[in-house]
């Protein structure tokens, strides 16, 4: 019996333990929980905030719990015994009422939040927004940087306190684009658009993925995001655009076979409007679908 | 397909479509694999058919099984169906935290293609066909006896209904040994799934299985509904049902709207598949973000069916094990309906990632909150029920308190989950991973094992092993733990969902201590199976005929263990709340009733058997384009239906004479029971007579 009643209390204690490794080995870590920008710090904040509030609601039954099957248990002269007690009206407030109160206030905090982190919201900042196109395939990355007219697959290159604005799309099955990071996540669908504005805030390597699974080499579709600085960025598009060959609608053919690929690639120029035509291939031609009213 | 294959024989089934042709004609780590599962199943079905035969057990197994329609033995095969299930769905657990725990940048020993076969039927068979078929038995066992009901409305339906969810599981065990099974997981979402991207059997095998069980559900639902409102006792108002009536109550209504949804998006998937329809492709017009509606809107109230029927198991061992009435009893009942309600208002959380933008989103995901305040409520009044009565730590009380403890960390992780800025970060991760599991296991798996061992001496009418019944509570326990908590963390660490391969080394420490925990959680179904081998082999020290083990509460603890198949001599007045417990109190338990009546009971049926196996061919002749097999078993399934229309002698009846000569004779063995203390209820004094507390 007594054995029994410990239980809880060796749980919470290995909770305990577990927690601390926790945030040691996380710390270290490519997860949001490790932010190396602006929204997946946000994010962080959100999650540590609701568990924190989440706390009071579930901390009493952890205390409880062990104390009321010690002290009730069968054999015992502590605790007085009333089969037949059924009801508490002070006792009823306060479990409908405690609960009730939490969901408000994290209600009132998970409908500001879910405004500030909007995905598709632009992010404040004093530096001009990179515009990338994102296109899901089986099993790569590619992305073309519009105002650069580059493309790279399976490696992404982003300016380092500069907002990046990404609208994606698919060109195959629907995928979840990812930089663990930098922030969260959003689907790619074909024939359609979504957005992500994400932000790292100093030059590093970040890893990014699919995180829907798509198939055989699901667990390869990975690329490596770069955050550099505006002149090795500018340096890195002119000399893409001056040694690197054009993806044109042949090398597209190839890229949109299922494929892993063995390193990432990259092309100096991109055939005019190959983002809206990706779009338009499952469309029948018509642009009758647009995520943000937007021109496609 | 090619219109010669079509329409030959076997459709397009080929030799190479057998997996053990398959393995021999390509050898390697994960086809020998394979074939080993198929090779098991087929040596188990092979070892019943001969133990059978050997025992001559046919006879009774047609007569008394599988053409029965009493409700308590069609709970028992349900429960059966969900324990072979179980055993398969948790080996390929194991296998997959094996291949991820030595998968850091090294391939393993699983191809990518078996490995997605293996997490879709883990998930498929671990959500329609384990925890599904263990819900339903349990409330097909305990519900019509809880309400003081002879049977359920429509017995026939539900031994349809059974057969039904055999067939889906039976097709599920078919695909092991011919062809693949889908890689879509166990919500299939397309284009993924559709014949562009997943070309061959797979996804079929898990359309046909997933239709067959839902409709089974369906009618499951309806009929279970229907009883509840028509066929209570006289005086058991709503109002003194059981709280597990109640919970049942609200599983049924879930289950007449829920289905229908998954059923409607199967066959729409098939449509696409077959027919060259477009619903959910990426061209043409179709649009899979209607899919994933339609699959959510079943699949988040299909939570709920699962885990309130656990909720009501959990507030009868609570109640009973505490010796004590259920604190806050209408409180309980406006939270789990209110459950119910709010279950239909939040499906969309499953894709807060889809890009619907923050209005949406916020309103989803404060519904979705709002169904903790219920739940939380539910949790303290289970604490409640606790104050001031007398524990027993019993098998099933354990499973109950460690629900308690486990269940409001999925509760918190499961509120983080529904805010949709964290969801962004945590979606399609093992963090999600972790949760599901985290409500799933001490919440459905729980429940479900602690009424298993509950009721388990009402149904075969000895009590089980108490202390390989620890064994494996703690196994169970400490395997979830150890399994499941490093997945939250790993998930935060960036890990995602359904990865064969691993290119991080910081995961590395965190998969092995989970895959210890899946071979602890292995080892507590094993254990489970030694505790029902020793409790048979001592079932004669560990017989209960007075039927009353542990001081029950309501109707079901005062017939005989087992109870007769009419379930009740004379059907009982109910006079309030814990209506057996009343009855105790003023002494009128175990008294002759003052006159007997002939019973009506239903007889049985090939029906529904011939249901079933038709059900078989024809999800398996879909799958191989078998098309003659198609119509043919189309037709043996209606045909059952409308021969059966013509049947007019469908009942027996049971005359007063026998039932007064059974009954006394029960009552006379009862009386000479001495009664059990609380103290030694586990020991072999408890024949099932309870002392009463006054």
């Amino acid at each position: 019996m007594r054995r029994n009643q410990e239980v809880p209390k060796i749980l919470m204690r290995s909770a305990g333990v577990l927690l601390l490794l926790t945030s040691s080995v996380v710390a270290a870590s490519d997860g949001f929980i490790n932010p190396a920008g602006p929204v997946a710090e946000a994010l962080r904040d959100h999650l540590i905030f609701i568990v924190v509030v989440m706390a009071i609601v579930i901390a009493p039954l952890f205390i409880a719990l062990p104390w009321v099957l010690w002290r009730y248990r069968l054999g015992t002269k502590s605790g007085s015994y009333q089969p037949n007690w059924e009801f508490s009206w002070p006792l009823e407030v306060l479990i409908w009422g405690v609960p009730a109160v939490i969901v408000g206030v994290l209600s009132w905090n998970l409908w500001h939040q879910s405004y500030e982190l909007d995905p598709y919201k632009p992010l404040a900042a004093t530096e001009a927004t990179l515009e990338v196109q994102a296109i899901a395939l089986d099993w790569k990355w590619v992305f073309i940087y519009p105002e650069q007219d580059v493309a790279s697959v399976n490696e992404l290159m982003i300016v380092a306190g500069r907002p990046v604005r990404f609208r994606l799309t698919s060109g195959t099955v629907m995928q979840s684009f990812m930089i663990p990071r930098l922030g969260g996540q959003i689907y790619t669908m074909a024939g359609m658009v979504t957005q992500l504005n994400l932000l790292a805030s100093e030059p590093g390597q970040f890893r990014g993925l699919n995180t829907q699974y798509n198939g055989m080499g699901f667990a390869n579709q990975k690329f490596m995001t770069h955050a550099v600085s505006q002149a090795d960025f500018d340096t890195w598009a002119v000399n893409m655009s001056e040694s690197k060959p054009p993806l044109n609608q042949t090398a597209w053919a190839q890229l949109a076979k299922p494929s892993v690929l063995a390193s990432p690639q990259s092309f100096g120029s991109v055939a005019e409007g190959l983002f809206t035509g990706v779009i338009a291939d499952f469309t029948g031609g018509y642009h009758h679908i647009k995520a943000d009213g937007t021109d496609l | 397909m090619t219109a010669e294959s079509s329409f030959s024989l076997l459709g397009i089934l080929t030799a190479q479509d057998i997996s053990f042709v398959h393995t021999f004609e390509h050898p390697g780590m994960s086809e020998f694999i394979d074939a080993s599962a198929g090779g098991v199943m087929v040596m188990g079905g092979i070892i019943v058919i001969a133990l059978l035969t050997y025992y001559r057990g046919w006879h009774a197994l047609w007569c008394d099984w599988l053409t029965s329609v009493d409700h308590k033995k069609v709970g028992i095969m349900y429960v059966v169906v969900a324990f072979v299930m179980l055993a398969r769905a948790i080996i390929e657990g194991v296998l997959m935290r094996y291949q991820q725990s030595i998968a850091v940048n090294d391939p393993g020993i699983l191809s990518p293609d078996h490995f997605g076969q293996l997490f879709s039927t883990h998930g498929s068979i671990m959500i329609f066909f384990v925890a599904m078929p263990f819900v339903t038995g349990m409330m097909n066992y305990i519900m019509p006896q809880q309400i003081g009901a002879r049977d359920v409305s429509f017995p026939l339906l539900n031994a349809i209904s059974l057969w039904l969810t055999a067939a889906g599981a039976a097709l599920v065990m078919i695909s092991l040994v011919v062809g693949k099974f889908s890689t879509g997981g166990w919500t299939a979402y397309p284009p993924y799934t559709g014949i562009e991207f997943s070309p061959g059997e797979g996804v079929d095998y898990w359309i046909w299985s997933i239709s067959l069980a839902s409709i089974g559900s369906t009618l499951t639902g309806l009929n279970f509904a229907t009883t509840i409102y028509k066929n209570r006792a006289p005086g058991m108002t709503l109002f003194r049902m059981p709280l597990f009536c109640w919970t049942s109550l609200c599983t049924s209504v879930l289950m007449i709207f829920a289905m229908a949804p998954l059923t409607i998006a199967t066959l729409m998937l098939a449509l696409d598949r077959y027919a060259g329809f477009h619903f959910f492709t990426n061209d043409l017009g179709g649009n899979m973000m209607n899919y994933a509606n339609l699959f959510w809107l079943f699949g988040h109230p299909e939570v709920y069916i699962l885990i309130l029927p656990a909720f009501g198991v959990f507030s009868e061992v609570i109640s009973t094990f505490s010796g004590k009435t259920i604190y806050g009893y209408k409180s309980l009942v406006i939270a789990t309906m209110s459950i119910a309600v709010l279950s239909f208002t939040v499906w969309l959380h499953h894709f807060f990632t889809m890009g619907q933008g923050a209005n949406v989103n916020a309103i989803f995901g404060i519904a979705t909150m709002l169904i903790g305040v219920p739940t939380g409520v539910k949790v303290y009044d289970w604490l409640l029920t606790m104050v001031r009565g007398r524990i027993r730590l019993t098998t099933a009380m354990l499973f109950s308190v460690m629900f308690l403890v486990t269940f409001v960390i999925g509760g918190l992780t499961g509120v983080v989950l529904a805010n949709p800025p964290v969801d962004f970060a945590v979606h399609n991760s093992l963090f999600l991973v972790a949760h599901f599991h985290n409500m799933v296991i001490p919440g459905v798996l729980f429940g479900m094992i602690a009424g298993y061992q509950f009721w388990f001496p009402k149904a075969f009418g000895f009590r089980l092993a108490e202390r390989w019944g620890k064994v494996s509570f703690w196994c169970w326990s400490f395997g979830f733990y150890l399994t499941f908590m490093p997945l939250y963390v790993l998930g935060l660490m960036g890990a995602m969902r359904r990865t064969v391969e691993w290119f991080r080394p910081e995961y590395l420490g965190w998969l092995q201590v989970s895959f210890v925990g899946a071979l602890l959680l292995f080892s507590g179904f094993l254990f489970l199976c030694v505790q029902l081998v020793v409790s048979i082999r001592q079932r004669d020290q560990r017989r209960v005929p007075a039927g009353d083990p542990w001081d029950g509460r309501s109707l079901e603890w005062s017939n005989s263990s087992p109870p007769p198949e009419y379930n009740f001599a004379v059907i009982p007045d109910v006079t309030g709340q814990d209506a057996f417990t009343r009855i105790k109190q003023q002494g009128q338990a175990y008294a002759s009733p003052i006159a007997y009546e002939d019973i009506v009971v239903p007889k049985n049926s090939i029906v529904a058997p011939v249901i079933g196996i038709a059900a078989i061919m024809f999800g398996f002749a879909l799958v191989w384009h078998i098309w003659w097999l198609v119509v043919f078993s189309f037709v043996c399934m209606w045909g059952a239906v409308i021969a059966r229309s013509f049947v007019t002698e469908t009942e027996r009846v049971i005359p007063a004479s026998k039932v007064r000569a059974d009954n006394e004779a029960w009552l006379q063995q009862v009386r000479e029971c001495a009664t059990t203390p609380r103290e030694q209820e586990n020991t072999s004094v408890n024949v099932g007579r309870a002392e009463v507390l006054t």
